[in-house]
């Protein structure tokens, strides 16, 4: 019989009542939130935690797949979910850009590349006019039909988001046990050894990212169509690269369940700060953010989830060890 | 005329890149480590030169004093209290460590100085002078002059002293010179007092010529990438030219296309640089 991954049930049932439990707009879009994030950072994870390749400018990603579709509907009309597909190929073409010359080179080129790169975009999308300039671009405002996707109700949102964080979820799952996450793993674990081995490491490192990049301009995209409208900073700036980099690492890079943890923890946190300081919140958060991350870094680059496997889960085994044998 | 005073304009400000590009070089090139935090060593530098003349009435001398001791006290303390950990620990942590401290340090800067852009009170260092028709503004001239003096001041400090031979020992490798008597945490934590330092006074004569705020952090250590991956991977000499390069690029380019592509067209080099000469201009292996 193959054994029942209970914890896998337990999210997954989870997050299916959610919505139901805590029901109401404000806790509905905390739980769109979460997802949003928690699929950002997911598809973050894949070359950042996997392949041990950190992105600082993941932004990059999220903002092609955020713009592409509400600029075919600015051009053409084309509904929001029609334009994802050009995201993502957009954000392929970034990641190509960016990963042949730096995964061939050993060293922290990458991480430099990726926010040298971000922010060179920001600012070109920034003074485009054709892309709105710094003032965006917006979706439909008024549905045309259902294909638009726009909603008053935020549970649409919730559904779709959770349908895309599953499909990562299992995408992630596949890549943990197949030869290519092996690959991945064997290179995280140092690059010339792996090579040594026969890996060929540029080239798996460029297959890590460009999945990531794939998935992360999905995120985008469904930023997008929630919300209706982009703008430079909101889809391109580095508090967005950061945003995922914090999740992750958080809750764990290289661990399916690390982002969902990270985004459970800090959406809820960013939400709090937001509301109790007003303004001045945004602010103090990424004081906070920074502030975490270098505790992390310091005390447990291996998120919370490595924390809980290595001090809470030995202790509580043993104390069921114990119960049983005393009985 | 217009052409040869973006010229100098550019070579002044380059001079101020290559300093605080060659702390960044000299960590990256000893210890291989990036410090995202860079640019916000120059911020601080700046806003500790503004509150130096704003509160205590220094003079160029006195803040630019205050900025290096400040940021060596810094560098230090960072190292000690952070870097030393994570310097071997997985590539994870060695860029989120200095990246978060980068974040800490902007929006803390944000909390406190707020978004605004300041500018330095005037100070005995201003007005312009004419050399044959070409006006160069004295701060900047005075900048410019200083941040190349000391860049060449740590090259030869790196190069021709006792503690210079003992820090690029440490850098070579590490157990050996601990054979040697040389105690490689002081030594690193030198290094980054050093870099800091470097920052602190390259933020410092920038702020005598151009408005800041907390945000320019970003520009600088991007733009510090730049010129150390043109110099050459470890190189202060390299750094040197490749900053008095990149000034002249970013004047240029804001001349003939516009001030909003400065950055554009420097960071493009950079991608363009990773594709075509890894290396950089001074550098050998990568």
């Amino acid at each position: 019989m193959k054994r029942v991954k209970w914890n896998w049930v337990a999210i997954g049932v989870a997050l299916l009542i959610y919505p139901w439990v805590f029901s109401g707009a404000f806790y509905e879009n905390i739980g769109v939130l979460v997802l949003l994030s928690a699929i950002a950072a997911s598809a973050w994870n894949i070359v950042g935690g996997y392949a041990g390749q950190v992105s600082v400018g993941h932004a990059m990603f999220f903002g092609a797949g955020a713009y592409m579709p509400l600029l075919l509907y600015k051009l053409w009309g084309l509904p929001v979910l029609a334009g994802i597909p050009a995201g993502i190929i957009a954000s392929l073409v970034i990641a190509v850009v960016i990963g042949i010359p730096t995964f061939r080179l050993q060293g922290h080129y990458f991480s430099m590349a990726t926010i040298a790169v971000a922010e060179l975009i920001r600012i070109v999308v920034s003074n485009w006019a054709l892309l709105g300039a710094a003032i965006g671009l917006m979706g439909p405002a008024v549905p045309r039909g259902w294909w638009d996707f726009v909603f008053r109700s935020e549970l649409p949102y919730y559904y779709l988001f959770l349908a895309v964080f599953s499909l990562l979820m299992f995408v992630t799952y596949w890549m943990e046990r197949s030869r290519f996450g092996y690959y991945l793993r064997a290179i995280r674990g140092g690059e010339r050894a792996a090579s040594s081995l026969g890996v060929k490491v540029w080239l798996y490192k460029l297959y890590a990212l460009l999945l990531s990049a794939g998935f992360t301009a999905l995120a985008g995209s469904l930023y997008a169509l929630k919300t209706g409208f982009v703008d430079p900073e909101s889809a391109f700036g580095i508090l967005i690269s950061v945003q995922m980099v914090i999740t992750a690492g958080l809750g764990g890079a290289g661990r399916i369940f690390g982002p969902l943890l990270g985004a459970v923890i800090l959406v809820p946190l960013q939400v709090a700060t937001n509301t109790w300081l007003g303004g001045a919140g945004t602010g103090i958060t990424y004081i906070i953010y920074g502030g975490i991350i270098v505790l992390l870094a310091r005390f447990e680059p291996g998120g919370l989830l490595e924390l809980w496997q290595r001090s809470i889960a030995p202790r509580l085994r043993r104390r069921e060890f114990k119960r049983a044998h005393a009985a | 005329m217009i052409f040869i005073q973006v010229i100098v304009g550019g070579l002044l400000l380059g001079a101020a890149y290559a300093l605080f590009s060659s702390g960044l070089t000299l960590i990256w090139g000893m210890m291989n480590f990036i410090n995202f935090a860079h640019g916000e060593f120059v911020m601080l530098g700046m806003y500790v030169a503004f509150l130096v003349v704003t509160y205590l009435a220094g003079g160029p001398a006195a803040f630019g004093l205050a900025a290096a001791v400040a940021l060596f006290v810094l560098g230090a303390v960072i190292y000690v209290a952070v870097i030393r950990h994570v310097m071997r620990g997985p590539m994870l942590a060695q860029i989120l460590s200095t990246f978060g401290l980068a974040l800490f340090l902007r929006y803390s800067a944000f909390w406190i100085f707020s978004a605004d852009f300041r500018t330095l009170p005037t100070t005995s260092l201003s007005g312009t002078i004419d050399v044959g028709g070409i006006l160069i503004s004295i701060p900047q001239l005075v900048a410019g002059a200083v941040a190349a003096a000391l860049t060449i001041g740590m090259h030869l400090m790196l190069t021709r002293t006792k503690i210079g031979s003992q820090l690029l020992a440490v850098a070579e490798d590490r157990n050996a010179a601990m054979l040697m008597g040389i105690r490689p945490d002081r030594m690193q934590a030198l290094a980054w007092g050093l870099s800091a330092a470097s920052a602190g006074i390259a933020g410092a004569l920038m702020a005598t010529s151009y408005p800041f705020s907390p945000g320019v952090g970003e520009t600088f250590v991007l733009t510090a990438f730049v010129v150390v991956t043109l110099g050459g991977f470890g190189s202060v000499p390299g750094a040197m030219l490749a900053g008095l390069i990149v000034g002249l690029i970013q004047a240029l380019s804001a001349y003939y296309l516009g001030p909003i592509y400065k950055d554009v067209v420097v960071y493009a080099l950079f991608v363009a640089l990773l594709w075509l000469r890894p290396q950089g201009l001074l550098g050998t292996t990568v």
